[in-house]
């Protein structure tokens, strides 16, 4: 279990880097955490001729407040994401979701930007992205572009990114007023890829009754899943068991979950509804600190 | 007064090198000169191969050579067969690489060697192989119909043995029955996985003319014998040194192989050659165990008193059978478990696929024993509608029972016969941990009542230990101020030289200080087997403990002689011996080492003036008798098994929603004779359990149907981290064995046993509403809500 | 920073690593994971590798400070930074470090393969977390994994020298 050869580049800027790409193609392979990747070269299972390292570049680390919410840099560390209180605060649901990515020492080298380029359909930060509307920046040496967690993940292990391109940043909505988040997952073992997980934030109008519900699950299709007909159904409603339970059921029916060796697509259908169903009791009760009946 | 050393929990010798990074293991050898080996290997299940070209990897920079089949001069011979058994008629073992036909994914074909491992991987790219694919056998029933397609075509079957072993009269007892229950039971494939792989450096020493082998393996001494005889070298010229070696497990205990392989190269490139197993390749090139489906079934009484049990199963031996079928013996054999089972038909077919060689992983047949068994006295109590403990309480083995036959030959062919034990003692013990009573009869129906799935489960087993054919020990006093014990058990973390130097310490009366223990290097100790079957302890502690007695009695009589005392008027405290009532007239050892030895110098801090007396002449320095040491080789070779025992309860609760499982308490009470060392025996235990509940919820190997592994990484083979495996409560019965000196028996394999059943048990327990039997392992959350969708539609 | 040398299909490249304070200047292949450059470059075999895909945790060392896999590493990523290796813990083996001494105390290593890594990774985490409950300990320990222990003297262990490390015997 040793890389095969290649070259290694590793420029110190943003531009630098994009140059690199945009000379070298689709034969160079972006180097951010190695979590991913590092493993796929040891069984050489990835063989890029060229590998770009962007560890020392510097400037796609930070972690900013912009436009109503959070703008994170590619190379910014999940650790550091995890600690943030910045994070804590204004994006709930990332701060529990984020304690699911791997194990502490998997989170102190992977990136944000890495995870979600990486494009893992049980991974938890393309799910977070697909709960909370984010949005993903690819840069080339010649474009920017901004596009929608939809238009992004395009399949297992598969995004819109062309060969020239870098996840650059992410942008996250900050948490609205009366609004529950909460990230919830079923693993084989602590740390492992989720068989569900589950992303759900719900915002109360005044008068108690749902003004929005997003429900976003990973590990039952080839990208991350929005529950539309389940949030529909939520949407204008008083928070009632019954109808988290008629919630879940829609989810179940909407997501097309495959078997793999770790639990069917049965079973996935079927935690995916009680995952659905356990957070959105969750999620209301941090709005209204009661207990939903 | 005499120094207490077993039973203590001394800390172990070992660590302070572990725990600083200086331990050594087989990677961390680096020799002047070394190279790098790599196996290629199969990538199909079952294939004959046409051709093999290894040019272009050949001519790669930096590679030295490449070996197939045609150039292993004299190891082109089949690998032997290890553990012959009359009921293995069809035996089958491998060239160390394939000759022409590959039978698993991960057969070697090639090796090569290059200036590094790297290199050596691109190699491996480079070999062309040329193969034609023949039909894979995965399926273990499907392979023992007719018309199945073969393993091995020359063999006319897959069954490499079918064995039928028979006590009492079965047919009548299940005719007389009142009630007869049965049970289809699997337990999947899975494998030891320690978390250090195999690894093996080989040099030829050309100035002793003696060929060094580092081996990552439990049984040192049958390999150096093998190579020895493979080489045409004479048993002195091969050195065959265990260091230090990360987990073991069972894997480890074989004759793979690299074994040969790169031993060869060494010799025959002249140069230091090391193979490190990677991960990927230990999935497919290490043996694996577990997969064994049971038909059982149980006939009792109407008080649920056990009349018969009769138990037919098949078991997957893998693609070869170098280590015969050892585990579906012990199963065989243990299955009645502290049970007594008058009459007992047990049948089992060993059966060919086209995967990893089987052969014993921690617990060796034995969990998938304790779990069909389990299962059936479980099964009685609940259509019987009688209390889980009561139903076992009423078929134990009493306490004196013992010796207690079970009528079939073990797998060290000697009789299956209980020496000890107390099997109600240990389950009210254990009752009375768990607090059995209050939570039958409050806890659980409050738990219910708030519509909590909680489960009590209860499991109990023994384990047949401490087998033969022998072990050694030297052991020798120097006058340096130490004791120097060596044996042929090498270790995998199993503290040797902890308990080892206790028994030594106790038997000699020195301080534990005083006292090296060398284990796993064939040059200083050559003769035994191995460490396997939870024996270390039993079989080489007993010797070290015969070997130190008969050193003491050197001493003593070499004191005496000095002295002018009897010996019966001599005492031992802290290393030295006096007169009883006068302990200014004595020696130490270290001063007797020097008087046994008459020679001109006296060195050292310990040198007296004793030793500075001038003495007469009085014959031959060395009279006849008499040699110049206090050094003893003992032997112990135990008339049959010593069986420990233990019983298990565990309460835990299953979320219905996911599957997922949580434990409120995991007690065990364990019975393995005289305790040397609380701390190590604990220590054994968890990670028996840790494992145990890897095979009861997590750990299998998985292979489609054309024979391709399917979770060959650690990624997907899942090994329990800490918080999967819960804090474990430990209670210590001690019935000394009455078979060996120490009286101990051994616990190696102990935890590893009982838990698929325990679990089992609980998770009936726990979805008692639901009306869930688990009858097959690992079962994890899919297969779990399946099961509770399955017994409630 | 790290320098090319040479070039064609064995491109190589000139790194300095500070590896335990001691700075070290070699010239490595780019693929030359940093595991494999502690453990047969530079000797300090007291990194453990286990399955090279960054799941068992045997190799992990800190580098500057923070716990990771040194499997899933190149050695000339870490041309600049500072390495800790288990060697790093103790002067010798008469001197331990408080984490040592609780394994030791309590038993927490059997084989002793997975140990260092996770020393290593208990002491970024005690000290980040000086007092940890069970739980935590458990958690942050997860991605290490002992196929001996069952992982219960592993955690007391932990708890031991978290104590150790908060209240300093005197002398």
């Amino acid at each position: 279990m040793k890389p095969p050869r290649f070259q290694y580049h590793v420029p110190e800027s943003l531009d630098e880097a994009l140059g690199l790409l945009a000379e070298l193609g689709a034969d160079a392979k972006p180097l951010a955490g190695g979590q991913s990747l590092v493993p796929l070269l040891n069984m050489r299972l990835a063989r890029p001729g060229h590998l770009l390292d962007l560890n020392r570049v510097a400037e796609l680390d930070y972690l900013t407040e912009r436009d109503g919410g959070l703008a994170l840099g590619a190379m910014t560390r999940q650790r550091a994401v995890e600690r943030s209180a910045l994070i804590r605060d204004r994006c709930p649901l990332l701060a529990q979701a984020i304690r699911y990515v791997g194990h502490l020492p998997i989170r102190t080298r992977g990136t944000i930007g890495g995870s979600v380029a990486h494009a893992d359909p049980a991974a938890e930060l393309p799910g977070v992205l697909a709960a909370l509307d984010g949005r993903i920046t690819l840069q080339s040496r010649s474009s920017t572009r901004v596009l929608d967690p939809a238009d992004f993940f395009l399949g297992v292990l598969a995004s819109a990114a062309t060969p020239e391109e870098l996840v650059t940043e992410i942008w996250l909505p900050a948490v609205p007023e009366r609004t529950g988040q909460v990230w919830l997952e079923v693993a084989r073992r602590h740390g492992d890829y989720a068989l569900v997980g589950l992303g759900a934030s719900v915002t109360l109008d005044g008068d108690g009754t749902i003004s929005e519900a997003r429900l976003a699950l990973i590990g039952v299709g080839p990208v991350p899943v929005r529950a539309r007909r389940a949030e529909e159904r939520l949407r204008g409603e008083w928070p009632a068991t019954s109808l988290f339970r008629e919630a879940g059921r829609l989810v179940s029916a909407e997501i097309q979950p495959e078997t793999d060796v770790h639990a069917t697509s049965e079973y996935r259908r079927r935690v995916a509804a009680v995952l659905t169903e356990r957070a959105l009791a969750e999620a209301t009760r941090q709005i209204t600190r009661e207990t939903v009946e | 007064m005499p120094t207490r050393m077993l039973g203590e929990p001394v800390k172990r010798r070992e660590d302070p090198r572990l725990l600083t990074g200086h331990g050594r293991y087989v990677d961390d050898i680096d020799l002047p000169g070394m190279l790098h080996a790599a196996v290629l290997r199969s990538p199909y299940a079952h294939a004959q191969i046409e051709r093999i070209d290894a040019s272009t990897a050949r001519a790669l920079e930096g590679v030295v050579a490449v070996f197939t089949y045609d150039d292993l001069g004299p190891a082109r011979q089949r690998m032997p067969l290890l553990i012959p058994n009359p009921a293995l008629t069809h035996p089958y073992t491998r060239y160390a690489l394939a000759r022409d036909e590959v039978n698993h994914v991960g057969e070697g074909v090639a090796l090569v060697v290059a200036e590094s491992r790297y290199v050596a991987e691109d190699a491996l790219e480079a070999i062309r192989v040329e193969y034609q694919e023949l039909p894979p056998v995965v399926d273990i029933e499907r392979a023992v119909e007719p018309g199945a397609w073969l393993v091995h075509e020359e063999l006319g079957t897959n069954v490499a043995a079918h064995y039928v072993g028979v006590v009492g009269d079965p047919e009548r007892a299940f005719a007389q029955a009142a009630h007869v229950f049965r049970e289809r039971l699997v337990i999947e494939r899975s494998a030891a996985m320690p978390i250090e792989t195999r690894g093996i450096v080989a040099a030829w020493d050309p100035y002793r003319e003696v060929l060094r082998v580092w081996d990552s393996t439990q049984g040192p001494i049958v390999i150096r014998n093998a190579l020895a005889a493979l080489f045409g070298l004479a048993p002195h010229q091969v050195e065959v040194i265990a260091p230090d070696v990360g987990g073991g497990f069972g894997c480890k205990i074989m004759f793979y192989p690299e074994e040969v392989l790169i031993p060869y190269a060494a010799l025959v490139l002249g140069r230091p050659v090391k193979w490190t197993e990677d991960r990927i390749e230990h999935f497919i090139a290490t043996n694996h165990e577990r997969l064994q489906i049971h038909d059982a079934e149980i006939a009792v009484d109407a008080e649920g008193r056990i009349l018969g049990v009769r138990d037919i199963f098949l078991h997957d031996a893998g693609a070869y059978t170098p280590y015969g079928i050892i585990v579906p013996q012990i199963t065989a054999c243990q299955l009645p478990g502290p049970y007594k089972v008058p009459n007992y038909h047990v049948e089992f077919r060993a059966v060919y696929s086209n995967t990893v060689p089987v052969s014993p992983y921690r617990g060796a047949g034995r969990p998938h024993a304790c779990f069909v068994m389990e299962r059936l006295i479980d099964r009685v109590a609940d259509e019987l509608g009688l209390d889980r403990a009561e139903v076992r309480r009423r078929n134990f083995v009493q306490p004196d029972e013992f010796p207690y036959d079970v009528g079939l030959v073990f797998q060290d062919g000697a009789p299956t016969r209980y020496d000890s034990g107390d099997y109600p003692a240990m389950l009210a013990r254990v009752l009375e941990m768990v607090d059995y009573e209050r939570f039958v009869r409050e806890e659980q129906p409050r738990l219910r009542a708030e519509g909590r799935y909680v489960g009590i489960g209860l499991a109990c087993y023994v384990e047949g230990t401490g087998i033969g054919p022998y072990e050694g020990a030297h052991v020798r006093i120097e006058p340096t101020g130490h004791v120097y014990v060596a044996t042929g058990m090498p270790q995998q973390g199993q503290a040797h030289k902890t308990i080892l130097a206790q028994v030594a310490a106790e038997e000699l009366q020195v301080p534990i200080e005083r006292i090296v223990v060398i284990e796993g290097d064939t040059a200083h100790f050559g003769f035994g087997s191995g460490t396997y079957a939870s024996r270390s302890a039993v079989v080489a502690g007993s010797a070290v403990a015969l070997a130190a007695r008969r050193v003491r009695e050197q001493a003593l009589e070499l004191a005496a002689r000095e002295l002018e005392v009897d010996p019966a008027d001599l005492v031992v405290e802290d290393g030295r011996i006096f007169v009883r009532g006068a302990p200014e007239r004595g020696l130490s050892y270290w001063e007797a080492a020097q008087l046994a030895n008459p020679l001109r110098y006296a060195y050292g801090t310990e040198a007296s003036e004793l030793l500075s007396k001038p003495r007469p002449w009085n014959g031959p320095a060395l009279p006849p008798g008499r040699q110049p040491a206090l050094e003893a080789t003992e032997y112990y070779s135990p008339p049959h098994a010593t069986w420990a025992s233990g019983a298990l309860a565990c309460i835990l609760e299953v979320d219905p929603g996911t599957g997922m499982i949580r434990f409120h308490r995991l007690c065990v009470v364990h019975d393995c004779g005289r305790v040397i060392n609380p701390m190590v025996v604990e220590g054994q235990i968890h990670g028996g359990i840790a494992q145990g509940i890897g095979g009861a919820f997590y750990e299998r190997i998985v292979y489609d149907e054309n024979g391709q592994p399917v979770n060959a990484s650690f990624m997907d083979f899942l090994i329990p981290t800490a918080v999967e495996v819960p804090p474990i409560e430990i209670a210590h019965l001690e019935t000394p064995s009455p078979l060996n000196p120490l009286g101990v028996k051994g616990v190696g394999e102990a935890g590893a046993i009982p838990v698929p059943a325990l679990v089992a048990s609980a998770i009936d327990d726990a979805l008692r509403p639901l009306g869930v039997r688990v009858t097959r392992m690992p079962l994890g959350p899919s297969e779990l809500l399946e099961l509770i969708a399955r017994s409630t539609e | 920073m790290s320098a090319e040398v040479g070039a064609g299909s064995a491109q190589r490249r000139a790194i300095r690593v500070t590896v335990n304070g001691v700075v070290y200047e070699r010239v490595v292949e780019p693929r030359l994971l940093l595991s494999d450059f502690l453990r047969h470059e530079l000797g300090l075999t007291g990194t453990h590798v286990g399955c090279e895909h960054g799941v068992c945790g045997a190799c992990t060392v800190l580098v500057n400070g923070e716990p990771a896999r040194s499997c899933l590493m190149l050695a000339v990523q870490a041309d600049g930074l500072a390495i800790e290796t288990v060697e790093s813990l103790a002067p010798d083996e008469e001197r331990l470090h408080p984490l040592q001494q609780a394994f030791w105390d309590r038993h927490g290593l059997q084989c002793g393969f997975c140990t260092p890594g996770l020393l290593m990774l208990l002491k970024s985490f005690l000290a980040e977390n000086p007092s940890p409950s069970e739980e935590e300990v458990r958690e942050a320990i997860s991605g290490n994994l002992c196929r001996c222990t069952g992982y219960q003297n592993i955690v007391a262990a932990a708890l031991e020298a978290a104590r150790l490390l908060r209240e300093p015997v005197a002398g």
